[in-house]
């Protein structure tokens, strides 16, 4: 299993510009977290007992965890398909998944009211089971110790190449610790695919419960199996995203197995579109669903953008076009996305008089946890081998 | 290659069919306790004297609500349920002539979706009463309580540090405890809102239908809206006009709870994928050493003939 020799550490200066501007806005959304945290929830959200979850829950926690199933989709193809061609993409697919799993588990923590009541987690008398809220809230922090688990490699690896004196202790554990972790990655890798199988449709899942809320466009039991399938072809859209722009942003070469992987994509997305308008026919929602109204204009540039997206990719001189693959790639991220949106926000409508947008210091809040995020994986790249090698070959 | 495509596709297979059970739901008949208690409205019946607002408050120890133009809050105003109020009285007019009352607080359903929705306990339904209460000591707060919530009942103290969930408990801790009644029943001038058995109540709401047909819309509200609720409504107009939704008579609870609990009985489907998925993913690994074995030797090979040519 040992491929150290795929990875390599991007060695550039870390405190540039964009250091500083991400910085920025890391700190003025931690600004605002302090805010809501003297000042309680009501005093930074626009959230009311209608729409009791804004955009830190449905951006933050339902699409960035779809946004960071690269490390999910990647795995899948590289160690079930046994694409291992493949494997130089997966630790730069794998920091991403947990970023993005942290700032949802952190976006938690400044979501919910009592946070200080949230070890009722780890109290077996208190666990509820019938919750979809808890399958999700326990496979995510499984998921968040899997992932961690299996960047240590990376990590360690750094430790033993490195021949700085001062971590010679670290070295010594290093050496000790890396062959067992190798024997076992396997394994744990298996539960880092079937973790996200399991939140990811019940992330779906979710809305179940809030029939009566949710337009019948998009509320059906078919939920869990959507939304699993949705993170799925995100996930493969999020590699080829990050890898362009990973490539733009530290001037390497683009990665051509991005290409390749690209071609899986429309099977996927057909399989998930096929579900998703037999489901509105056997529901007799398809009339609903083209009426012209505004929920039908969303669903409307939810089916545009997937199915845009994935009609690109099946044009073979589009996939060799790296343009026209970051193109297809951000339609089917944002397509993805708006999914997520129209399930948990658009196409929910409490009875009675409410109504929601995000306000500033939500916007704020999210956007400090974002950039946090990228700041993390910037830094990350470049202490650490993470980056694939690159096919210089002998030229 | 071609062998370990055909194994993705059945591991594929099995996932999406556990993802996919067919979700045959004939939502079970939900059955109320015998013993489940509740409250019977009758709107035919209520004056609007918000005595039962006043009394709740007082019960429950509630802040009251300013009214805009009162600085010395004098009164308490509340408009709407909200974390402050439990337990309100609003004002259907149709026209100058006809006008109803309607009283709304916690439904108190048999299938609660706040139960149903919570992860840690903090929502909970008594076994042998069915009163729907909540404990702050266990709540984090998610908020799930409200999204499930049909009727959109619970409430979230959004201008506090420290907030909690508000609902109406039947005065399960005050008043029931103590005077074996609910505050607002108990202070009812005009017997609008009367506490009993939920199968009481129901017979009663029957027999008033019966009585005085004219007077009623003929239905009772709450008798099966997402699976029968133990507060039950009479009214002599019509249940949205007072500002109820028209709901299924399916618990969207239960159907959760099905998909739920096929996904993860035993968590037999989790460790099956898991098994299947390692097996998968083992076998791959040997195969991916073999070619790594098969290509180091071809590249010796070819180094050898490299430097035999060199020398030669």
């Amino acid at each position: 299993m040992a491929h150290a020799d795929e990875y390599h550490v991007h060695r550039a200066k870390i405190l540039t510009p964009s250091f500083y501007v991400l910085l920025f806005f890391a700190l003025l959304g931690f600004f605002f977290i302090g805010i809501r945290f003297v000042k309680g929830i009501g005093a930074v959200t626009n959230l009311s007992d209608g729409y009791p979850w804004g955009i830190w829950i449905v951006y933050d926690v339902a699409t960035s965890t779809a946004l960071a199933c690269g490390g999910y989709a990647m795995a899948i193809i590289i160690y079930i398909m046994n694409r291992m061609t493949y494997h130089p993409l997966i630790r730069s697919a794998l920091v991403t998944s947990l970023f993005g799993y942290m700032l949802a588990g952190l976006s938690v923590m400044v979501d919910i009211g009592r946070y200080f009541n949230a070890y009722s987690f780890f109290i077996p008398s208190r666990w509820q089971p019938n919750s979809v809220m808890f399958e999700v809230a326990v496979c995510v922090m499984a998921y968040n110790v899997v992932l961690m688990l299996e960047l240590l490699p990376a990590i360690l690896e750094r430790f033993i190449s490195s021949t700085n004196p001062k971590l010679k202790t670290f070295k010594k554990i290093a050496v000790k610790i890396y062959p067992v972790l190798d024997k076992a990655l396997i394994f744990i890798i298996v539960l880092g695919i079937t973790l996200p199988t399991m939140h990811q449709s019940s992330l779906g899942s979710m809305l179940i419960i809030a029939k009566s809320k949710v337009n019948p466009i998009w509320h059906t039991e078919f939920l869990p199996l959507l939304f699993v399938i949705n993170a799925l072809y995100i996930g493969y859209a999020v590699v080829i995203f990050e890898s362009f722009s990973s490539s733009m942003a530290f001037n390497r070469p683009f990665e051509s197995e991005v290409q390749r992987l690209s071609r899986v994509i429309p099977y996927i997305t057909l399989v998930w579109l096929c579900i998703r308008f037999y489901d509105l026919f056997s529901r007799d929602q398809l009339g609903a669903a083209f009426a012209g109204d505004y929920p039908s204009m969303m669903f409307l540039a939810e089916m545009m953008l997937i199915s845009g997206g994935s009609f690109i990719l099946t044009w073979k001189q589009f996939r060799s076009s790296p343009r026209m693959l970051f193109i297809s790639a951000v339609l089917l991220v944002i397509g993805g996305a708006w999914y997520r949106f129209n399930v948990y926000l658009i196409g929910f409508t409490p009875h009675g008089n409410w109504s929601y947008f995000p306000s500033l210091p939500e916007f704020f809040i999210t956007l400090g946890l974002v950039a946090f995020e990228i700041l993390g994986y910037m830094v990350l790249v470049k202490l650490f081998p993470i980056m694939p090698k690159l096919h210089t070959k002998k030229a | 290659m071609k062998k370990t495509r055909r194994d993705f596709l059945k591991s594929a297979a099995v996932g999406s069919a556990f993802l996919a059970t067919p979700f045959s739901l004939h939502a079970q008949d939900l059955k109320a306790n015998d013993e489940a208690v509740g409250m019977l409205y009758d709107s035919t019946l209520c004056v609007g004297c918000k005595a039962c607002v006043t009394r709740c408050k007082q019960v429950n120890d509630m802040a009251a609500v300013d009214a805009p133009n009162d600085g010395d809050r004098i009164w308490d105003s509340p408009v709407d349920l909200d974390y402050r109020t439990r337990n309100i009285i609003k004002l259907y007019k149709e026209d100058e002539k006809y006008f109803a009352y309607v009283k709304h607080q916690c439904m108190h359903c048999i299938k609660p979706a706040c139960v149903s929705a919570c992860p840690v306990s903090a929502m909970q339904k008594e076994d042998e009463r069915g009163i729907v209460f909540y404990d702050k000591n266990k709540c984090i707060g998610c908020r799930y309580c409200q999204v499930a919530c049909a009727f959109n009942i619970p409430k979230f103290e959004w201008p506090e540090s420290y907030p909690k969930i508000v609902k109406c408990d039947l005065c399960k801790f005050t008043n029931l405890k103590l005077k074996n009644e609910p505050a607002c029943c108990e202070t009812c001038p005009t017997g609008a809102v009367i506490y009993g058995k939920r199968k009481d109540l129901l017979a009663e709401a029957k027999n008033r239908l019966v009585a005085s047909p004219a007077k009623y819309t003929g239905e009772i509200y709450g008798e099966h809206e997402v699976g029968g609720t133990n507060v039950l409504y009479l009214a002599g107009t019509s249940f949205q006009n007072l500002g109820f939704a028209e709901l299924e008579h399916e618990s969207a609870a239960m159907m959760s709870e099905h998909i739920q609990h096929t996904l993860y009985k035993g968590f037999i489907a989790p460790v099956a994928l898991y098994g299947f998925l390692a097996l998968v993913a083992l076998k791959n690994r040997k195969s991916a050493h073999q070619v790594e074995e098969q290509k180091k030797v071809a590249t010796e090979i070819v180094e050898k003939v490299e430097k035999d040519g060199e020398e030669s």
